[in-house]
């Protein structure tokens, strides 16, 4: 009973940043077909512009504690805004319309740019900023010890999935949102600014892709190659709900989070065996995904 | 005569779109049989439906006499139905001859050679000798995406012609051709088939088009056979006036 | 068998290539090695590419023909190269031919994931395997053939006319498989597979033996990896490892079944020079190339999609 209980909580944490990590490329999927390699990239550039600052911020104590925590969203979201920016003005928009096999591939090649650009500004040593996770503490849930950063990683994730939720299905500009979703060509057609639309998502998109890396960095060494580890993780997340959904992306961190916790408590051998065949899995029963649409075929 | 596609109760619907209701018809070998109805009254739906791409709701197809339910388009095409496509479907990035020669080499057998190459004389002479009887032989080194809407609709009946099939179904073999050129790409197909001795079902929005070939015509509406008979009759009935043809005066403005 | 003009122009380069092993230094014959190895399984990805079909996990044959080779020496004594190499392909075959059924059922980018999910599964596994060594790999045992040990100083000078030859060989069968008729159906298939279907061929069947036969050649050059480099790891199942195959395939088309062996060689030394002169600027080249040829050369290279935009506009 008591490592079932451990498997559901280690399985609801690492669930909750799965779903951080995946949420920003399931966003840009949905809206932009575009499958984004890079979005590993964008973590890691998250990481280590948090890691670095909240480092230096900590280690020098320039200020209040709750105010480290602010700048490490903050320069997070910074720098989200302005590489998303810089990516989608400077390259994507160049390629839109293309192959979606095609575009995994350039954002691949944009992948590969970022992960030497990173080097070049933050070298190869790792960075620790462990002073946001270790000055919560920890409680005792049920005999369990337990990291109060993590506890609070489930919040913010609950939080921003369903605010994400709430803005694609409640508000106007979620509505105009899902008609470019539905079809690009009539949304066009109806005088939606669909590039605009573009421009406005991948750049959430990112930011969210740097603000779970940042949200990250304090409970991990901030090391080269992070961002590509991670990548191949949240497209099994977002292959197994269906790519471009939100809720889909929900359930797929839940059932790969609490998989991995499983494995990890009761056959640490397959852990990885399990993620990765979990999405297989799914693919093979249901590749569009768990809440995917069929789109019809014509002749 | 021999009946050679018989279809009992025919039904499909797409969630609340009806697109067959109680299909039954009755094609007799060596017929040459004209289809006709507004869009959206379920002629592509019955040709996707007897040659395997759609899976009815409910009801029979029988191809000389065998029940072909729920074989796949490629079964349907070896046991010999084949078809041509509303919108010409070729091979882009390949050559016309490429094109023929990738339907040669299908049809003879369903296991292709890993080694021996596609191109050799006989299955060239054979493409060639399909070209010539569409008078298209002089688009033979050309791109398919580089030839006249009309030519690549003769490429594409082409390709389900060198088969040799019992029966072919035609959709739409004019669409997307100028007023002026259809009845001779019609006369062309016409001729060819004829000499294939082959039996056709065809749909065709104008009415002008379809009386010139035809010795019966189905007419459907809104999933329904409408009528279905010799086409002076079927043309003349009300309700395929009223429904279909829009008025014995309208048969210009169906066509558009 | 009779040799077309292409055919006897692969196998002079070859011979001249193999002759000129005898001259070059030591570090040329290895890099040239490792680069055939490598451009075997690129041909694997490229036989793909051309039925339209990209495939981000095309690292799983190559770590399977590596690990059977490995394995078979460390496990099973076995030393002859000849024997290792046909238990890597025939691994690799075993494996395609099950992958494969579900494999063919899927297209474009869901092809691209479940390639992907399989190859990184196979890593996840030899990852935490303590016996193969888990993350570190292990060593693999020196070869024999037909009876005769090279001397130390011989084997890879050996192994690289070995790896010529196979290299001739198989630029040969791909050649004539590429006008063959499964190989043209393939592009058949690409370019609009309903009308494949619609002629009684079975798109599934051409793409299911495509399947197998890239995965054979993907295993031979993995077994070769294997022997030259003298080790194997994981890695070789990551999906980097099959990111860089695609990189190759790309960066020479499929054109010509000439071109992975040359997109790999220049790969090869331009990595080496590049690694050495700026370390931390080899991805960045990399990524930029690849962006350069997808927006300078896209027809050359991207026949592949122009066809595919095509026919969704039709």
């Amino acid at each position: 009973m008591m490592s079932l209980f451990a498997v559901l909580i280690d399985g609801t944490i690492y669930a909750s940043w799965l779903f951080l990590v995946a949420a920003g490329l399931t966003v840009i999927y949905g809206v932009m077909r575009i499958l984004n390699m890079a979005h590993g990239s964008f973590y890691a550039i998250g990481a280590y512009t948090a890691a670095s600052l909240v480092g230096w911020y900590f280690n020098n104590g320039i200020g209040p504690v709750w105010a480290g925590y602010l700048l490490m969203l903050g320069c997070a979201l910074v720098a989200g805004l302005i590489v998303g920016l810089i990516i989608e003005r400077g390259l994507l928009r160049f390629m839109y319309g293309r192959d979606e096999v095609l575009m995994v591939i350039i954002t691949y090649a944009l992948l590969l740019v970022l992960e030497d650009t990173m080097k070049m500004i933050w070298g190869v040593n790792p960075y620790f900023a462990y002073q946001p996770y270790a000055e919560m503490g920890r409680s005792a849930l049920a005999g369990l010890k337990v990291s109060n950063y993590d506890l609070m990683l489930v919040g913010v994730s609950a939080v921003l999935g369903l605010g994400l939720w709430l803005w694609l299905e409640r508000t106007h500009q979620g509505k105009v949102l899902r008609a470019v979703i539905h079809d690009r060509e009539v949304a066009m057609a109806m005088g939606v600014n669909v590039r605009r639309m573009f421009t406005l998502v991948f750049v959430l998109g990112t930011m969210l892709g740097t603000l779970a890396g940042a949200l990250t960095a304090p409970a991990i060494s901030v090391v080269p190659g992070m961002g590509v580890e991670i990548i191949v993780l949240a497209f099994a997340v977002v292959v197994i709900g269906g790519m471009g959904s939100i809720e889909g992306a929900a359930v797929g961190a839940l059932l790969v989070g609490l998989s991995r916790a499983a494995a990890v408590h009761y056959a640490p051998e397959f852990e990885l065996f399990v993620i990765y065949g979990v999405m297989a899995l799914v693919l093979a029963v249901r590749p569009q995904g768990l809440f995917g649409r069929v789109l019809a075929r014509k002749i | 005569m021999n009946c050679i596609l018989e279809t009992k109760g025919l039904c499909k619907s797409f969630g609340a779109v009806t697109a067959a209701k109680d299909v039954n018809v009755r094609i007799h070998k060596g017929e040459v049989v004209g289809v006709i109805g507004s869009n959206g009254a379920g002629k592509t739906t019955f040709i996707n439906m007897v040659t395997g791409y759609l899976k009815p709701s409910s009801g029979e197809i029988l191809f000389n006499g065998q029940s072909i339910l729920g074989r796949t388009p490629r079964a349907i095409t070896r046991a010999g139905m084949a078809r041509s496509f509303q919108v010409a479907q070729l091979f882009p990035q390949l050559s016309v001859l490429e094109n023929l020669l990738i339907a040669v080499s299908a049809a003879q057998s369903p296991f292709p050679s890993l080694l021996a190459p596609m191109r050799n004389a006989s299955r060239i002479a054979q493409a060639d000798a399909i070209l010539a009887e569409f008078d298209i032989s002089r688009w033979r080194d050309t791109q398919v995406t580089a030839v006249p809407q009309g030519v690549r609709k003769l490429i594409d009946i082409a390709m389900a012609l060198i088969g040799d099939p019992q029966m072919l179904l035609l959709d739409e073999p004019t669409s997307g051709v100028s007023a002026e050129e259809k009845t001779a790409l019609m006369d062309t197909v016409m001729r060819v088939v004829a000499q294939h001795q082959v039996t056709v079902l065809f749909v065709e929005h104008d009415m002008d088009v379809v009386r010139r070939y035809v010795s019966r015509i189905l007419a459907f509406y809104s999933g329904e056979v409408l009528a279905d008979g010799a086409p002076e009759a079927v043309l003349a009935n009300a309700r395929v006036q009223e429904f279909v043809t829009g008025g014995p005066h309208a048969h210009k403005r169906a066509a558009q | 068998m009779r040799l077309s003009k292409t055919e006897l122009i692969l196998l002079g380069v070859a011979v001249l290539l193999a002759a000129g092993g005898f001259i070059a230094p030591q570090w040329l014959v290895f890099l040239l090695t490792m680069a055939l190895a490598k451009a075997m399984v690129v041909q694997g990805v490229v036989m793909q590419m051309r039925a339209g079909l990209v495939t981000f996990g095309q690292g799983l044959f190559f770590c399977v023909g590596g690990y059977a080779v490995g394995m078979s020496g460390h496990f099973l004594d076995i030393t002859d190269l000849a024997v290792l190499l046909l238990i890597g392909v025939g691994a690799a075959v075993l494996l395609a031919m099950l992958l494969g059924l579900l494999m063919t059922r899927y297209r474009e980018i869901f092809f691209a994931m479940l390639s992907l999910a399989f190859s990184m599964i196979l890593y996840g596994v030899l990852v935490k395997s303590s016996a193969l060594g888990s993350t570190d790999g292990f060593n693999v045992k020196a070869w024999t053939l037909f009876g005769w040990t090279p001397a130390s100083g011989q084997a890879p000078l050996a192994l690289f006319v070995i790896i010529v030859a196979c290299s001739a060989l198989l630029a040969v069968l791909l050649h004539r498989y590429s006008r063959s008729s499964a190989g043209m159906m393939c592009e058949a298939i690409r370019e609009n597979e309903v009308r494949v279907e619609y002629l009684g061929q079975s798109p599934r069947w051409v793409l299911y033996m495509n399947y197998v036969a890239a995965a054979a050649v993907s295993a031979l050059g993995g077994g070769f990896m294997a022997l030259s480099a003298g080790h194997i790891d994981p890695e070789m199942a990551y999906w980097i490892t099959s990111g860089e195959f695609v990189f190759i395939a790309l960066l020479g088309g499929t054109a010509h079944v000439a071109a992975p062996f040359i997109a790999a060689i220049l790969f090869a030394v331009v990595r080496t020079y590049a690694i050495e002169l700026v370390p931390h600027s080899w991805q960045m080249i990399l990524g930029f190339t690849l962006l350069a040829i997808i927006v300078f050369l896209p027809k050359g290279l991207w026949s592949l999609f122009t066809g595919q935009a095509r026919r969704a506009k039709a």
